[in-house]
This record gives structure tokens, sequence and C-alpha cells, in this order.
């Protein structure tokens, strides 16, 4: 009902511009017409009662056979006062054009792009309007439904991403070298995508005066995965196994992250039991996610012997998730309304010793780092952000909490109990690499400590709901009576039906808030799954953070933000 | 003297990873060899050559000669035991170069760690120039963006070189029938060994890297 106020507020400055409004699922919709969205964005953000400062998500949606036929879905944050909006706008198959609003928030330019390579949507006024996920000889709109799903198309060679910057923009490399005259000077340098310290698929276009870098150029799109195309295929249980692949370092946050949007937009609650095993399901997820992080990143300074501690860590928490689900990495656990099933006996005891072992892992590591001079010299105002420019590019997570942004949606916006938990959330100084570093180490204790609580309060009970129209039957009566034999090859052939509507459902996730924004149009399948990557925004203000330093900061940089592939293409 | 020479660079090609260094011990094997004429040689006569390898092309007689037999014998005499030690010491000396894109890189990390270690097979020294390696690990999903590159990464390695397709992905694509998805590395380049599984697990990849020694010793 809070949130109300921002569409009241609206409606009082825009009367002309408002075509409907509603509320599903405690989510504010409200949407407007096309002519005015820089004003009226404008206007959500700086209005002190409201101030939305996050743009969270830009989604474009295709309702084909509609007229309009396009949507752009704008989610927007207010850190201040916790609220939520979802501004959507439609726009015409014929005209499918709407203003850039790359002026009011700095995280808008890379989603507009993503809307425009996926749907062909032109945002007039946007800097640079070019493809982002798919390669420059791709020919049509992916994400329309109207493209084949695996009509898939060459490319003939490595192209250089800067090559359809226009010139007349004014940080373009061509305008940076030729306006400061060093044109002669400049060094082009291609770092990635195969490079150790680029993690597989990142690759950036260096313009380096000597060793210092003048202007970067993130090229990414290398392991887009089509998660969001693909899970429409399917039904909506069948899209967790996709999700354990977005990132790939803590598969069971985006499962539980998922299943929570899902059973938001249906309206069920689950069992108090399987909400405390999806805490610490969650927590240790959130432990190796990091492990790898900072393994990874020690590894890129330098640091080799960090990371046989901290794999050595992981692979004992790797050993219960494993025993759990049956999968080291790709767990696929969670279901629509639940677990796939119960705890293993002796988890309990098994997740105690392993994270004291992993304790041991971070006080050795820390014995090692915490006073080296090489670390801290590598690390220490290397990289920094300042909250305010973090907020406008809509970090989330640790990076944002290293700038000294309070904002966790465990506390935030406490789901499964989490407000119940005796936790702290860590927070940084500087926003640099070293803050950066240290908040992911001190969240890694603080997990420790929710799940010793979890495993302390969990209840007993079931794991999944008791509902025939979202969960399968057991195993007994599928064997044995004809109406479990008919339920389960109903739900397995045409999937659970999930009520018309869209809902955002959000978690913290290993690099910061995770959100599927899910559209079902009634039937068996999702219309629409639009995830909410917390790597997409915090790479994009990659270049202002290494510009002006050296190649070896960018490396360090790099390590630091804990991008993950998976999650960044989708 | 000159037999310890041998056996000093015979070992120095197995160790080392270039095979530009073989065909120069290849060539001061021929010199001494020429040098040395007085020596005995046994006459080989059922000996056929092996293998082809594209380091080799050059002129390498296959099949003794009769009227001038003692330059192609004198070779094949000491081809054999010369690769059979290059073999050796290229199987245990893989250096890969890790082309992990997603999720199997994780994996490919966890067995380059202490529990499941890798170094134990004598492959820990990942190399991420594809000039030092020999072995291109394709670690994870590769798309059509990035498919110039993997095939420009292995051209860029040199001979004798090896590909492992670790996982789904790489193999045949996986789940992923998509747009962006390549349908299996072995479209654009060659594959020595699949790895199935999503990712596979520590102990597959330990199991491919076997595979692929015996391949090597084999061939």
């Amino acid at each position: 009902m809070e949130s109300s106020i921002a569409i009241k507020k609206l409606k009082e400055h825009f009367p002309a511009e408002i075509a409907s409004e509603s509320c599903f699922r405690g989510d504010d919709t409200v949407i407007i017409k096309r002519e005015r969205i820089v004003d009226i964005m404008r206007f959500l953000k700086t209005d002190k009662e409201l101030s939305f400062n996050m743009l969270m998500d830009i989604a474009g949606a295709d309702y084909l056979g509609r007229e309009p036929r396009f949507e752009v879905v704008y989610n927007l944050y207010s850190l201040p006062t916790k609220m939520r909006l979802r501004v959507k706008v439609q726009v015409p198959e014929n005209d499918p054009s709407i203003d850039s609003i790359t002026g009011v928030w700095k995280a808008v330019n890379w989603f507009e792009r993503e809307a425009y390579d996926m749907f062909g949507i032109k945002f007039r006024n946007h800097p640079s309007l070019r493809r982002i996920l798919c390669h420059d000889e791709f020919v049509g709109h992916a994400l329309r439904k109207d493209y084949p799903l695996s009509k898939g198309q060459w490319l003939s060679g490595v192209y250089d991403p800067r090559g359809t910057i226009p010139v007349k923009e004014g940080d373009s490399i061509k305008a940076v070298s030729e306006s400061k005259d060093m044109k002669s000077k400049l060094l082009t340098l291609n770092l990635g995508p195969s490079h150790p310290a680029m993690h597989g698929c990142f690759r950036v276009v260096l313009e380096l005066d000597g060793e210092t870098i003048v202007h970067a150029t993130p090229e990414i799109g290398y392991l887009h995965r089509v998660f969001e195309k693909s899970v429409e295929k399917g039904t909506y249980n069948q899209a967790i196994p996709y999700t354990d692949r977005l990132n790939y370092c803590s598969p069971l946050l985006n499962n539980v992250g998922y299943c929570l949007a899902v059973e938001k937009l249906i309206g069920v609650e689950i069992p108090e039991r399987a909400k405390y095993i999806r805490v610490i399901v969650s927590e240790i997820s959130r432990i190796m996610d990091h492990l790898v992080c900072l393994a990874a990143s020690a590894v890129d300074l330098g640091a080799l012997t960090n990371f046989w501690y901290f794999f050595n860590a992981r692979e004992k928490l790797t050993d219960i998730v494993e025993k759990l689900c049956g999968a080291r990495l790709t767990n696929n656990y969670t279901r629509v309304g639940g677990l796939s099933h119960d705890l293993y006996d002796g988890f309990k005891e098994e997740t105690l010793a392993a994270l004291k072992f992993m304790m041991q892992a971070i006080d050795d590591v820390m014995r090692l780092l915490e006073r080296n001079r090489i670390f801290i010299d590598r690390t220490r105002g290397v990289g920094a952000l300042s909250p305010e420019d973090a907020i406008e590019y809509g970090w989330t997570g640790p990076c944002l909490r290293a700038c000294g942004v309070n904002y966790d949606v465990r506390k935030a916006h406490p789901y499964y109990h989490y407000d119940e938990f005796d936790f702290e959330i860590p927070l940084g100084e500087n926003g640099d690499t070293y803050d950066r570093f240290m908040v992911r180490v001190e969240e890694m204790r603080q997990s420790k400590r929710i799940i010793e609580q979890a495993l302390e309060r969990i209840p007993p009970g079931p794991v999944k709901i008791d509902d025939r129209r979202y969960v399968l039957p057991e195993k007994k009566d599928v064997y044995t009576n004809i109406e479990g034999l008919m339920n389960h090859f109903m739900l397995i052939m045409e999937g659970l039906k999930v009520p018309q509507g869209e809902a955002y459902g959000f978690v913290e996730g290993g690099n910061g808030e995770l959100g599927f924004y899910v559209v079902s149009d009634g039937t068996g399948k999702p219309y629409r799954v639009k995830v909410r990557p917390p790597c997409f925004a915090i790479y994009q203000a990659y270049p202002k953070l290494i510009e002006g330093r050296l190649i070896a900061d960018a490396i360090a940089v790099m390590g630091s933000l804990n991008i993950i592939a998976g999650e960044l293409d989708r | 003297m000159e037999e310890r020479g041998i056996g000093m660079a015979v070992i120095e090609a197995g160790l080392s990873q270039n095979s530009w260094l073989l065909l120069n011990i290849k060539s001061v094997i021929e010199k001494w060899m020429s040098k040395s004429s007085a020596q005995t040689m046994v006459q080989a006569e059922g000996f056929v050559d092996r293998r082809d390898t594209d380091d080799r092309r050059d002129a390498r007689p296959t099949v003794v000669d009769k009227s001038n037999g003692q330059e192609a014998v004198r070779l094949g005499l000491f081809q054999k035991p010369v690769d059979e030690v290059v073999k050796w010491g290229r199987q245990y000396s893989i250096w890969p170069l890790p082309f992990g894109t997603a999720c199997c890189a994780i994996e490919f990390m966890a067995v380059v760690s202490s529990v499941f270690d890798i170094s134990r097979f004598g492959a820990e020294l990942v190399r991420f120039s594809p000039r030092q390696a020999d072995l291109l690990f394709v670690a994870g999903t590769v798309s059509y963006k990035q498919t110039p590159i993997l095939k420009r990464i292995y051209e860029q390695m040199c001979e004798p070189k090896w590909v492992i397709a670790m996982g789904a992905c790489a193999s045949s694509g996986g789940f992923y029938n998509n747009y962006s998805t390549l349908q299996g590395i072995d479209i654009v380049i060659p594959v020595d060994v699949y790895i199935p599984g999503c990712p596979p697990r520590p102990d597959g990849i330990l199991h491919a890297l076997i595979k692929l020694q015996e391949k090597i010793k084999k061939s």
C-alpha cells in the first residue's frame, strides 16, 4: 500500500501520461505513455519523497499478436524509502522506438542496449546503441517470439568492439584520442577473452598511454546461452536446471531466487522446514561463491597459496552439497513449492565440521594477506568508486556494501525469516579492491553464523507444500493409484499452471540483488523470464574503475568484482 | 660420448613442448650419424614408419631403400627409440591451456586444486599462451561469438597438439540448443577426447587425461 504514494504522485504531476495502474502480489505497476518518459523518470528519481535512486533493471517483452506489441519494463528501487515501482511503456511494432533515459541513471546504458539487441526496440538519443550480447553480424532480434530458438548465426571473425561507436560521441576512443592530440601515442591492447585474468569470457579493449589506461571498452556476450528464451520453451520446473548455470559459483542461490519469484507469482507459502533449508543452502552457496571469488582474485594478484587453502575448504562444502543434491556444481535442488527432497542424516554435523574447516582456511589466508605489503599496495585505493556512483550504476551486493552503502536484501526486505537471524552486514569505507575483498571475507563469517542458527532452529515437517496443482505426488501414489498417476502425468506433460500476471522476486545473491521478473499467461510455461543479473550492472562501471590506472590494476579490480560470465551474459 | 649426447638430447626433447626442438634434435642425430659412419648397423627390414605427424612431414623415408639403404636404416633404427622416449616425455608433461568459459572452468579449478591435484598426472602447468601449450582444454560453452577466438587459439598452438572437449556443451552444445551456442566444438576444431557430464566430475577430467596419455603413447 505504501508504494501507491508513487503512483499518486505520478498522477498528480503527469495526469495525462498514466495509461493504467495495477498492484499484483504487492508489486506496484504503472503503465505510462512513451512521449514523456524522460521527464517522468527524472521526476521519480529526483522527487524528495520518492527518490527512486536505483534503476534495477530494464526488461523488454514481446507480446506477439497484441498491439502495441512490445513493452519496455523499468524496475525502480528507492534506497531511502525501500519502495519499488515497475514502470511499463508499450511501444508499437511499426515504430518500436522510445526516448533513451541514459541521462537519468548511469546504469541505463547497457540495459537499453540489451533491450535493443534482443527486441529491436530503438532508444532515441542513446549514446551508442549497438548489440551487446549477440555478435555484430547477427541478423534479427533473438528474443522476439517469432525468432526461432535454434537458428544459429555464424560470425566470420573477431571484430573490434569499438568499430561502431559513432565518432561524435564524447567519450568514444576516437574522440578522446583526437581531442587530446595523442592519437599517435595511444596503444591499443586487446585483453581477453582468453586471458588468465579475464576469467574466460570477458574482453576489454584498452587504449594505453604508456602503461596507463586512457580508455577501456568492454565487450560482453561471449557466454550468451539464451537462458531467457530457453526457459520459455519448458515448464516452470524445467527452468530450474537453467538457473543453476547462471551464476555457476552459487547455483543454489539462483535456484532459490527463481523459485521464490514463481511462488510469489502463484501466491503460495512454502513450509517452514523448506524455508530454513533454503536459508542454509543459500548461505552455503554464498560461502562457496565468495571462496571462488577470493581464491581467484588472490591468484590474479600472484598469491597462489590462498587458492589452495580456499579450494580445500570449498571441497568440503562441495562434498556436502553433492551428498545433498547429487551434483557438485549444478545442484537443481529446489522446486516450485518447496524442495526436491529433505536433508540427509548427519547433514548438521558435517556442515558444522566443514564450516569449522572453512573458518580455519579464512584465518590461514588472512594471516597471509592481512598485513602483506604487496597485497595491500596492490589493492588499497585501487578501483575505488564513490557510494553515489555505485548507486547510480545500480550496484548491489558486496561491491555496493564495500562502498559503504548499507543495502542487503536479507536485511532490507527479509525473506525466509532472515529478520530473525542474528547477523551483521559488513560495510567498507573506500569502495576499493581491498574493501571488496574484506567485505566478502567478513560475509563468509556472517553466513556461518546464519547457518549455525538455522541448523539449531530448523523445525521438523514436510519440505514441499501439499498442493497437487503444483507439486508432484509421492512415487508410491504414482505407482499404486490412478489419481496419482494422472496427476504426475499432467504436471510433467503440461507443467504447473501459474495464474496470469507478473511478479518480480528477488534474493540476495552472491554478487548482489538477483531478481527474476516472471510473466505468466496462465499456461504451464513461463511467457517471459527476465533475470536481473547483479554482475551486469557492476561490470558496466568497470571502465570507470580502471581508466587512469595501470593494466595490473585492471586485473586486480576485475578479480575483486567477481563478474560471473554465466550471469552477465545469461 | 656420443651415446650420452643423444641421451641428453632425447631427454631434452621429451621435456620440451616445442616441436622445433625435436627437429633440431633430429638434425643433430643425423649429423652425428654421418660423422660416425664406421658404426655397425643392424638391418631393420621390417621397419615401417609408425606415424606421420605434421611436425615430421619433412623428408623422412618410410620404406627401406635397398640400393641406398644405409641412410634410411640408420634413421629408422634410431627413430624408434627416440620416438618412444619423446612420447613418454610428452605423455607426462602435458601443458594444458584451459579455455575455460563457463561452469566447467570452476570444476577445472577444482581439479587443479590440492584435493584432486592434476599434477599427479604431470599436467599441472597451465599455460594461457597458446604458443606454450600442447593441450587445449575447452571447458565450457562456446558461443558463435566465441568461435573465431577458439579457432584462432587452436591455430596458434604448436604441433603436436591435442584437444579435450570438457563437458556436454563443448562436446555437443549440451542442453543449450539455441541460436547462440555452437553445437559442439568439433565442428570447428578436431577433438581427441570428449568428457561427458554437466559439468564433469574432477575424476572424469582426470580419466580423460589418462585416456589422452594412452593415445599419445599409441600414436
